[in-house]
């Protein structure tokens, strides 16, 4: 090969880039990259994805060619102090090399824009969903689909979807990425995701922008299903929340709290062990009503009143090892006082039931 | 000297002393101000942390000695306008003290950002090894989350940065033919100010409720709620973008008035085009994140409401600013690369760089296309829709004078007699991974797909591809490029290469199989992840080790060459360039006598060509015609 190089090196380089070439393409083709394709704008983003890769192989595999060549070529022999030929420059290969970058970069520019007008197109009857993000949990409500509310999505198939992304604190950013979009929830803005899922299954909602402690465990469930499962499953969610209320109203107040603790987030950072959570971020509140008898004493509060405080005014007193500033102070303003009251009382309820 | 002495002079005595003061005057301003309005309590701990985090630094500053000779000015006392006194080293002693001498100055920098290399790159190795399997390991979350924030604001506003600014200081004005640099007072003070700010940064881990943990990035408004330590970062980024500042000033006035007679725009070396760049880059861009943490440090600490949106602050609008800098931030932390690659290749394989004029023309297309592509950030962060393409298509652009140079090194190569040292294969090493960073770069500016990979682990590979496998290899190549002429000294070559080999295999097992679990579906900033990703991710930590340890190869390698290494000799590499046609290492003005520059700096291979000539010998002004390619256009007739 060597030889073939230094006698006809442009015909030994042309071969050895062309079949590097075609081997790269294999490669980045046969890579599995994406998660699978879960909406009607996967395929084209993907498509997009592998045009960029074959485009990239040949410009990776030119500038390698050309250096290695060089550095087989051109090596100096050991004491040879002589220098090389004094090329200043070549003013046709220049030429060359701003104008094809430039067509191609050009190219795919127009491509890209394409696919961008196309994944973002006007829809048809969409589906509306509002999307709430919270320090470290996401809620969803279906305003036209009287008004049911979840901590999990669920999304009819082949329907146009329109989510309405909110934040109630920092900046978090909903992405699914077998739908292979997402955008930011901005504080003060309402930012918009448009899409079609196209498979059924179940994924997670990913929060992408750094959120604070919680960030990586901030998920939700995604469910794509068939339009009539959607639609029982609307109406039960219907059902339930009035069940839900009358039965707070009637006197299950465990249910209900413990739908309170999970729909509001407290799952995504407290372990407790009867809504099944055992996250790690703020204290655990399986000995809660043990500790709450103990931090309540030092401020002369009942156990009931320092709970109460706890959620309304993180900061007003913090449990040994936890920092100021991690747990949202917002909650006395998201949840009405009987909420806030059937939350307490759930909460010292299931807490230290092993310890009498 | 007695102790009072020590005490009242410039030093480390009077600096040390400096501290406590400093911290006492904070202590007694908060107090005397929250008394004054009726607060209580009186001494409150996060506004006194606030304050002592302006004053201590300036204390610090002050008391070291880099305001001594301008307070006697200002004051009216007696100066001495050519006061040598604090100029040149002679025993390593001088090298903790302020020093106006542009080469001690640069090894400063050198050093002390290499140290603040390390401790980001211990980060990393804690990082890697919280990640090395899913769960939590070694570290809680809040930990976790301040490890990656002071690793990227250390690597980039304490090392890539500054260590340029280092190695520019050392050979800018030897390459120009400058006795120093313009003001060698401010050049002083533009190093004192790094410390403290990488001092504090790091002291960050120690503030209540631990280190900043919002991200080099400190996005509002998660960086106006989270604790104190966040503030470490806040005012820390203010006094490294003052020393960058300084620093750039310094360069632009270096270069533009100081050169030797004849050295003429056209016939400066590409560092010094590199450096001219990114200077006006610095200049022009850095005030705006120094605007931008300005504003969140007022949020935090005076009541202002830029960045909620609730009492009509505008979120986006943080993002807007801080990427207006920290966008032509990556041409800052890479066009001196460029110049170092330039001189690196060209020497090391006997060749005139190709293409030269244009080499040059594509640097400043690279700083003006670079004012405009700052939204490609932002392609998901809920701003005007209509932004997205033009970005989108300026982004792209930057791919064209980037190629011009990568081509034109290559054709460099070509035909040359090509010595395979250290310099040249991290140059080479660059070329490679240069490459696949540019490939990843112009995949990130196509919307589409950025709007599913923003924010994931491809970013993570594709900033390290940029910055590790381009800046930070330039920064080696440089490195050992002009070690013998900065100590005197030759490094080991075999040695060299180890380090070489042993980054580059590390490096691409690190941070390749990041573009996959990115694109994949793993979100970067994270302390834990999802199952699927857990065996690249090991694959990942283990490389990463590797990785970590051929550092040691680099640093036993520079420490033992710098004491035990053959002598070089003044020129080892047979270059052209001015710096080299003066004694390794330098006389402590630089030249016995200026040179006069007579030709291009990389007339490799033309008979009798020099670039630049000393004393007696008679300039042959006319002595290469300019060549095609540029490199050697006659001087002006004034000089």
């Amino acid at each position: 090969m060597r030889r073939l190089l230094r006698k006809r090196p442009a015909l030994g380089m042309a071969l050895l880039s062309g079949v590097s070439t075609a081997v790269g393409i294999v490669i980045v083709l046969a890579i599995d990259w994406f998660p699978v394709q879960a909406s009607t704008a996967a395929p084209q983003i993907d498509t997009l994805w592998d045009v960029l890769m074959i485009a990239s192989v040949p410009v990776f595999v030119l500038v390698m060619a050309v250096a290695l060549y060089s550095v087989f070529a051109f090596r100096a022999e050991p004491g040879d102090l002589s220098d090389g030929e004094p090329i200043h420059g070549n003013t046709r290969l220049e030429v060359i090399w701003v104008t094809i970058p430039f067509i191609m970069v050009s190219a795919l520019a127009v491509y890209g824009w394409v696919v961008l007008e196309d994944i973002e197109a006007k829809q048809t009857d969409p589906l509306i969903v509002n999307v709430n993000g919270q320090q470290f949990a996401w809620r969803f409500d279906y305003p036209e689909e009287g008004k049911v509310k979840s901590t999990q999505l669920v999304l009819p198939k082949d329907r146009d979807v329109e989510f309405r992304v909110k934040t109630d604190d920092v900046l978090h950013d909903f992405w699914v990425p077998q739908f292979r979009l997402k955008t930011d929830a901005v504080p003060g803005l309402t930012t918009k995701v448009l899409l079609k899922p196209s498979r059924i299954g179940e994924y997670d909602v990913v929060c992408a922008e750094l959120c604070g402690l919680g960030h990586s465990t901030m998920r939700a469930a995604v469910r794509v299903v068939t339009p009539e499962d959607f639609d029982a499953w609307i109406a039960k969610e219907q059902k339930s929340e009035t069940d839900g209320g009358a039965a707070a109203a009637g006197g299950d107040e465990a249910a209900a709290g413990k739908q309170l603790f999970t729909e509001t987030g407290c799952n995504a950072c407290h372990t407790l062990a009867d809504a099944e959570s055992s996250s790690a971020i703020g204290p655990g509140l399986d000995e809660l009503s043990a500790n709450a008898e103990k931090f309540g004493k030092q401020d002369k509060q009942s156990p009931e009143e320092y709970v109460k405080a706890s959620i309304e005014d993180p900061g007003a007193f913090l449990v040994p090892n936890f920092n100021d500033g991690v747990m949202p102070a917002d909650y006395a303003k998201q949840l009405s006082p009987e909420e806030l009251d059937t939350l307490v009382k759930y909460l010292l309820s299931v807490s230290g039931e092993e310890k009498p | 000297m007695t102790l009072g002495a020590k005490l009242r002079g410039p030093g480390w005595y009077r600096a040390v002393i400096s501290q406590p003061l400093g911290l006492a005057f904070a202590v007694g301003l908060v107090a005397l101000v929250r008394a004054l309005y009726g607060y209580d309590p009186v001494l409150d701990g996060d506004a006194i942390t606030t304050v002592a985090l302006i004053v201590m630094p300036i204390a610090f500053i002050v008391g070291i000695g880099c305001f001594d000779y301008w307070f006697r000015w200002a004051s009216g006392a007696p100066t001495v306008p050519e006061d040598h006194s604090g100029h040149g080293a002679k025993t390593w002693r001088d090298y903790f003290k302020v020093n106006t001498d542009h080469k001690v100055i640069g090894i400063q920098y050198i050093v002390t950002t290499f140290i603040f290399f390390i401790l980001g790159g211990l980060m990393a190795m804690v990082i890697r090894a919280e990640l090395a399997q899913p769960g939590t390991q070694f570290v809680d979350p809040n930990t976790y989350n301040g490890l990656f924030s002071v690793h990227a604001s250390l690597m980039i506003f304490l090392f890539i940065i500054p260590v340029f600014a280092g190695i520019a200081n050392y050979v800018i004005p030897l390459m120009i033919g400058a006795p120093d640099m313009a003001f060698p007072r401010l050049n002083a003070l533009s190093f004192w100010m790094l410390p403290t700010a990488g001092v504090m940064m790091v002291a960050s881990f120690f503030a209540d409720g631990g280190a900043f943990a919002t991200g080099w990035t400190a996005y509002a408004p998660i960086s106006t709620e989270t604790p104190i330590g966040q503030q470490f970062f806040t005012i820390g980024v203010q006094f490294a973008g003052a020393s960058s500042i300084a620093t750039a000033l310094n360069f632009l006035v270096t270069i533009i008035t100081m050169r030797a007679p004849g050295m003429t725009f056209w016939r400066m070396p590409l560092l010094v085009w590199a450096n001219f760049t990114t200077s006006l880059l610095v200049v022009i861009a850095t005030p705006f994140i120094a605007g931008s943490q300005f504003f969140v440090l007022m949020d935090r600490s005076l009541g202002t409401h830029f960045f909620d949106p609730a009492a009509g602050g505008d979120v986006l609008m943080y993002q807007h600013v801080f990427w207006f800098y920290s966008h032509p931030a990556v041409y800052i932390m890479m066009l001196p690369g460029f110049g170092i690659v330039s001189e690196v290749i060209s020497t090391h394989s006997r060749k005139p760089v190709f293409g030269y004029r244009m080499m040059a023309f594509s640097l400043v297309a690279i700083v003006i296309l670079g004012f405009t592509v700052w939204a490609h950030h932002m392609f998901v962060s809920g701003m005007a829709n209509w932004m997205r393409v033009p970005m989108m298509i300026t982004t792209m652009l930057i791919a064209v004078p980037t190629g011009i140079k990568i081509f034109s090194w290559l054709a460099t190569l070509w035909k040359g007699v090509i010595h395979l040292t250290t310099p040249l294969l991290f140059a080479l090493g660059f070329i490679t991974m240069f490459t696949l960073g540019g490939i990843s770069g112009i995949v990130l500016a196509v919307i589409p797909v950025v709007i599913h990979v923003s924010d994931t682990y491809f970013i993570v590979a594709h900033i390290h591809y940029v910055l590790f496998g381009g800046s930070v290899f330039t920064i080696f190549a440089g490195l050992y490029h002009w070690y013998p002429k900065m100590t005197g000294r030759m490094y080991d070559e075999k040695l060299g290469k180890l380090h070489f080999w042993l980054s580059f295999v590390f490096f691409n097992l690190t941070f390749g199989p990041m573009h996959f679990v990115g694109v994949d579906g793993m979100p970067r900033r994270v302390a834990d992840y999802a199952d699927q990703f857990a065996t690249l991710n090991a694959l990942i930590s283990v490389s990463s080790f590797f990785f970590g340890l051929s550092f040691l190869v680099f640093l036993y390698n520079m420490i033992t060459s710098w004491r035990h290494g053959p002598k070089a000799a003044a020129n080892p590499w047979r270059a052209h360039s001015i710096e080299w046609q003066v004694s390794s290492p330098p006389p402590i003005f630089n030249f016995d006598e200026i040179p006069t520059v007579v030709g291009g700096p990389y007339e490799y291979g033309v008979p009798g060509a020099v670039h630049a000539v000393f004393g007696d010998k008679k300039a042959p002004v006319e002595a290469t015609p300019a060549p095609a390619g540029g490199g050697g256009a006659p001087p002006p007739t004034t000089e």
